[in-house]
């Protein structure tokens, strides 16, 4: 079972830079010398904390209002690069429950809705809207509702958004993926069974020769 | 009847769909599985403790490049951080019957070197691996892109992922390429024409003069950097220059096979009419050798040009970025590249580290020396790029000019295996990353092409390969 999404109401924490990439999110050498459990204290190293390991005041979710916000605003193309998924694991141990964007790195995006977190990517203006508000200049609360696919804000005006309907569910029922495509099994020797018929060169993947030929 | 053009993307997805499990989601076949030292020590375990075992055992593949060490005699002096990248990797792939391409074994090599080496990559094959530079292989015109850890455990138990079809875009390019302006200043320069966004959500189709008239190598980095573009994947239409380099390799089929293989290549390209979601097109005629100034691979100009002044940037949110990038990378506004000092000079990666990349350095460097205090290193993508190049004497080329000549692997690239550069010191890479950190903590990475490289470690500032007398 994956941890189900229904509805997470708290503080949006305002990170409104494009291109923010997976090594940013999670240093690489955090990926293999630090314990899966303890990404969260890591997550963002370059820019939550100074040389001298001390706090950066500048940095949003070092900032008392913003600490432990569920809720994180980014701009375009967050989570681009690296396909790293401790990436994902790192911001869900910060307390980070959804992400709402302009648009997401591909396998970022697909990476947050394996683990139960909810990337919102919004439409130019639904954003446009959203981050007029003001939500960089004060703290403000937003509620997601992913079974209306709506986010509310304070003075109750809200915004629609779009999610693949089947992932939507997934999110909802906090369905396990691998669970669901091991029932296909059938289907999947089927196919192969053809596919062996089809394109047989596919299917050949022992060297022709002992010795490398070309290289 | 006629049947609605298709695009080079319709094709390869439909063969992959073993069902449809939404209208925007389908359960896709996956041809070929990579995992690697990272991925694969999580993989493993993963499945077993779901109690699966592997669908199609012969479809998966493995290799030890990421987090291994490039120094000669790396097999016999594992240090203690990468003692688990070795031999619980090299246990767990034995134990679990993956082919594992692991150090001292002749094949090894960085993934998406040897993938295309080996001939395991093929046209019109789902080549899936745990690495977003996976892209690469679409190059041969497979249907590539990198996976997480939990989509990894899905494949090794089913064989399959479950995905949407990304919309298409295609980008022309024409026009023949200046001298000394090669694939790696193409992509740059697409990347900063367009944005390091411009291809969310889009399986991106190189095509054009100019791509028909790359040699493969070639090829595989234009598409090793279009996962930069955003862009799931970058793919190019199979043709001669594919079959021809394919012919012969180790695991490309033979006789019989290999005339039904090519047959059916034939038909992998975009009809005629058939319609985009996006095109973009650019012209090469004029293009010169880029270099990369900030932390972000679209932040790119020719090596003449000047670095941007944020004030000049219209808003304030794009002013502050900039402003911070520069600080990052110690530059001021308005300062010209060309002739700014670097402490470090890299050759290699799923980039530029095959043998037509090697040959463009050597000739380069032959009969010069490597300026005083610059470390300067060449790594071969694979074991047999480092074998050919040795036949050829290339290594001999590069260690009499004072580079270091290393063994095959990630190194400073993925800069998780020991090799990295210092806090603060400058490095001029034929990478493909350009980020915070991406070569060590604090490191500063201008990303650029074997040639540029090649001539900056002559000099030890970032120079014009073109200005380099003969």
């Amino acid at each position: 079972m994956m941890r189900k999404f229904t509805t997470v109401t708290g503080v949006a924490a305002p990170l409104l830079i494009d291109d923010v990439n997976t090594d940013l999110i999670i240093p690489i050498e955090h990926c293999v010398s630090t314990p899966r459990g303890q990404l969260g204290r890591v997550a963002f190293e370059a820019i939550r904390y100074r040389s001298d390991g001390s706090e950066n005041p500048d940095f949003v979710l070092n900032q008392h209002a913003y600490r432990g916000a569920p809720i994180l605003v980014a701009g375009a193309n967050f989570g681009c690069g690296s396909s790293r998924e401790p990436a994902v694991w790192a911001l869900d141990q910060l307390g980070i429950r959804t992400i709402i964007a302009r648009d997401f790195g591909d396998i970022f995006y697909a990476n947050c809705l394996r683990n139960g977190l909810l990337p919102i990517a919004l439409r130019a203006e639904s954003y446009a809207r959203l981050v007029a508000i003001g939500l960089d200049k004060k703290p403000v609360t937003l509620s997601v509702d992913l079974e209306r696919c709506l986010i509310t804000m304070q003075d109750g005006d809200s915004i629609a958004f779009d999610i693949e309907p089947a992932r939507r569910h997934a999110l909802l029922e906090g369905l396990d993926q691998l669970g669901e495509t091991l029932l296909s099994l059938p289907d999947i020797t089927a196919f192969q069974q053809q596919d062996r018929v089809k394109r047989p060169w596919v299917w050949q993947t022992v060297p022709a020769t002992a010795e490398s030929k070309k290289t | 009847m006629t049947e609605r053009p298709q695009t080079l993307l319709d094709k390869l997805w439909s063969q992959h769909v073993i069902k449809q499990l939404s209208p925007a989601e389908d359960l896709i076949h996956v041809d070929r599985f990579f995992l690697h030292d990272l991925s694969g020590l999580i993989a493993i375990p993963d499945l077993r403790k779901r109690g699966l075992t592997m669908q199609s055992p012969a479809l998966n593949f493995a290799v030890t490049d990421h987090a291994v060490s490039t120094a000669q005699g790396r097999e016999h002096h594992v240090d203690a951080k990468s003692r688990r990248y070795v031999f619980e990797m090299r246990d767990l792939m034995r134990e679990a019957g993956i082919r594992h391409f692991d150090i001292g074994d002749a094949d090894q090599g960085i993934v998406h070197v040897i993938g295309p080496e080996l001939g395991l990559t093929l046209p019109g094959t789902t080549f899936l691996c745990t690495d977003s530079h996976t892209c690469t292989h679409g190059a041969l015109g497979a249907l590539a892109w990198g996976v997480g850890q939990t989509d990894a455990l899905h494949i090794l138990a089913t064989q399959t992922i479950v995905q949407g079809k990304p919309k298409s875009m295609r980008i022309r390019l024409d026009g023949a390429l200046p001298s000394s302006v090669f694939a790696k200043d193409v992509i740059l320069a697409v990347i900063g024409r367009f944005g390091a966004g411009a291809g969310v959500g889009y399986a991106v189709e190189f095509c054009g003069s100019a791509v028909q008239a790359m040699l493969m190598e070639e090829r595989l980095t234009l598409c090793n950097m279009a996962v930069e573009l955003g862009s799931r994947t970058g793919i190019i239409a199979p043709d001669s220059v594919t079959a021809d380099f394919l012919h012969g390799r180790p695991y490309a089929p033979s006789g019989a096979l290999w005339d039904s293989a090519v047959e059916a290549w034939r038909e992998l390209h975009t009809d005629d009419d058939a319609a985009f979601d996006c095109e973009l097109t650019m012209n090469l005629t004029e293009l010169r050798p880029q270099v990369t100034w900030g932390t972000s691979v679209d932040q790119v100009q020719p090596i003449d040009g000047r670095v941007p002044d944020p004030d000049a940037a219209p808003e304030a949110k794009t002013r502050a970025a900039v402003a911070e990038t520069l600080r990052y990378m110690d530059l001021q506004p308005h300062q010209v590249l060309e002739g700014l000092p670097v402490q470090h000079v890299f050759i290699g990666s799923c980039t530029n580290g095959r043998m037509s990349d090697l040959k463009i350095a050597a000739d380069i460097v032959r009969g010069r020396t490597v300026a005083p205090g610059i470390r300067a290193w060449v790594v071969p993508g694979s074991s047999a790029v480092k074998r050919a190049a040795e036949r050829e004497g290339l290594d001999r080329v590069f260690r009499d000019a004072g580079f270091d000549w290393r063994e095959s692997g990630c190194s400073l690239c993925s800069a998780v295996n020991g090799d990295i550069v210092a806090p603060g010191e400058r490095s001029i890479s034929t990478t493909n990353r350009n980020f915070v950190g991406r070569q060590g903590p604090g490191s500063r990475t201008h990303l650029a092409s074997p040639a540029v490289v090649a001539a900056s470690a002559l000099t030890g500032t970032i120079t014009d390969p073109r200005k380099l007398n003969r």
